[in-house]
């Protein structure tokens, strides 16, 4: 087995959504998706802004859920959607549910009028996936979520969103679905999701029995880079030294 | 001469409100919601209402407590414990009537429209995803002006939030309504207390007019006295959520109320404990869960 475990890849696959995004703000939702934003600050991408989650821009890299920090400006919630729209936002959210053409489902399981569980809601999904940049991170790959359709549009995928015309189209790029498993993006035949690269260890096969539908694949499969010994000492030392996003991703 | 005076009590807010009311409830999530008030409407006989809110708590007991005939939301949660369980009991059991989910940002925009006395805002927000399936009587609207590749764009027609009453809490006010806000984010309180006919602030603590701005920057000023109706001193008013700097979320209390919600503990025993005196024994209930530790 290798030096270096299954959650620190998936940090450098993250960092590495962020490393060609240039001087924009980096919205990750969840532990991983900071974990991999502030990593991609520390190595390849230092222009990236990034908030405290709350209201404040930070000058500096805190560890995950420090407070203190060197603040560079303020970013209340009424400013957030102004940068959505403005455009200069890279966002990764979260999925409960992921469809072939890349929709995205936060909002409920089942049928809306009386769903089977009612989830958070559509949050800021719609707008985003219209305006910015948004990747996804799924924690835990399986065919619950990969699913053919999602049963709610939240955020809106490529083929979607042309649907929808070009007031939908124009800004629409989703970029990364990255998962435990592996990368992925939707560029696909007919906009669908394609397979980039499977983590060090995990086969193909794997990948294809838990997704939930006919995953493209290119006729040669990439592995996604390992982390470098200078990214196991940024997520070891300084930015995750209490091993938190072991929690997320159990090491396989 | 002064302004008026609109000092009242939360009795006295209550009754300003009748039942199929639209109500905005300011705050966001588990942040600086006017809970004082919220727990006044759970223990009136309102019912059949419209709330329009950023949700958390506040929507899960007005659900719980069979108030709300409409729901206009854009997600419903505890932050801390993600999915707010009196809202996800509400939404699978079927029992609010009428529910529209918004995206976070059409929901500003509509808060907007309502507060400019104009019918709709476009956004791009909506466009593809399921939140114009589900509300087919949101409409687009094509832009008059080409953009730079000659097409006229298909908008969201994003339609006004108008609001009877807007409800706010914040940390500071004088009597006549001049209301600051002390923590990291104003969220939209004065957006809702403009979408409104009527808006009521509620506070952690009223001060002279001079004492607003003693030891604050003037920045902090976000509701001006021109918007609102009545102000309430309610010290802790807004708890369990946040109401920063004056106190944070009190976690232990809200996990107390998802286990009870969820029915993991016994929802009859929590509100008979917290929820069915007034205020005053809300807040003395309150601090006797804080003391067993």
């Amino acid at each position: 087995m290798s030096n270096y475990t299954r959650a620190e890849v998936c940090a450098a696959a993250i960092a590495d959504a962020f490393k060609d995004d240039g001087e924009i703000f980096a919205s990750p939702m969840g532990m991983l998706p900071m974990l991999g934003v502030r990593l991609a600050k520390l190595t390849s991408n230092p222009d990236l802004v990034i908030s405290d989650g709350e209201s404040l821009f930070l000058a500096g890299v805190p560890p995950l859920f420090a407070k203190g920090d060197v603040v560079e400006g303020w970013i209340p919630f009424r400013r957030v959607f102004d940068v959505v729209a403005y455009g200069k936002r890279h966002v990764m959210m979260g999925a409960t549910q992921v469809d072939r053409h890349g929709n995205q489902n936060i909002s409920a399981i089942g049928d809306f009028a009386q769903p089977k569980r009612q989830l958070l809601g559509s949050r800021g999904a719609p707008g985003n996936t219209v305006n910015n940049r948004t990747s996804y991170w799924v924690p835990k790959h399986s065919t619950r979520v990969f699913v053919e359709q999602v049963d709610i549009v939240s955020g809106v995928g490529p083929k979607r969103a042309k649907e929808a015309g070009v007031a939908a189209s124009k800004y629409n790029d989703i970029h990364r679905i990255v998962s435990n498993l592996g990368v992925f993006d939707v560029r696909g035949t007919d906009d669908t999701v394609r397979l980039l690269s499977v983590h060090p260890g995990v086969s193909v096969d794997e990948v294809v029995e838990n997704t939930g539908f006919a995953l493209e694949l290119p006729s040669d499969v990439a592995t996604t880079r390992e982390p470098t010994e200078s990214e196991l000492m940024i997520i070891r030392n300084v930015l995750d030294p209490k091993t938190l996003r072991d929690r997320e991703v159990p090491n396989a | 001469m002064k302004p008026r005076d609109k000092q009242m009590t939360i009795d006295e807010v209550v009754a300003q409100l009748s039942d199929g009311m639209t109500i905005g409830i300011g705050g966001w999530g588990p942040r600086r919601k006017p809970m004082a008030l919220v727990r006044a409407i759970l223990r009136s006989d309102l019912k059949d209402l419209t709330i329009v809110s950023w949700g958390g708590a506040d929507v899960g007991l007005l659900a719980r407590a069979g108030k709300i005939r409409k729901l206009v939301y854009a997600f419903v949660s505890l932050d801390s414990i993600p999915l707010e369980p009196n809202f996800q009991r509400a939404r699978q059991s079927g029992t609010i009537p009428e529910v529209v989910e918004l995206d976070e940002g059409m929901f500003q925009t509509g808060l907007y429209a309502a507060a400019q006395r104009l019918p709709f805002l476009p956004m791009r927000a909506g466009l593809g995803s399921d939140v114009l399936v589900n509300n087919p009587w949101i409409k687009t609207i094509a832009s008059p002006y080409a953009d730079s590749d000659g097409a006229f764009e298909e908008l969201t027609a994003v339609p006004a939030l108008n609001l009877d009453v807007a409800l706010v809490h914040l940390n500071r006010a004088d009597v006549h309504g001049n209301a600051t806000y002390l923590g990291p984010d104003p969220y939209f309180d004065d957006l809702f207390v403009q979408a409104a006919s009527k808006a009521f602030v509620s506070v952690e603590q009223i001060v002279d007019t001079a004492g607003l701005t003693v030891d604050t920057p003037v920045q902090r000023l976000l509701v001006s006295r021109m918007m609102v109706d009545g102000v309430v001193e309610t010290p802790n008013g807004a708890h369990f959520t946040t109401c920063t700097p004056d106190y944070e979320r009190d976690e232990r209390f809200q996990k107390a109320y998802a286990a009870a919600a969820s029915g993991s503990e016994d929802w009859d025993a929590f509100e008979s404990r917290f929820l069915s005196g007034d205020e005053a024994s809300y807040q003395a209930a309150v601090a006797a869960f804080g003391q067993e530790q």
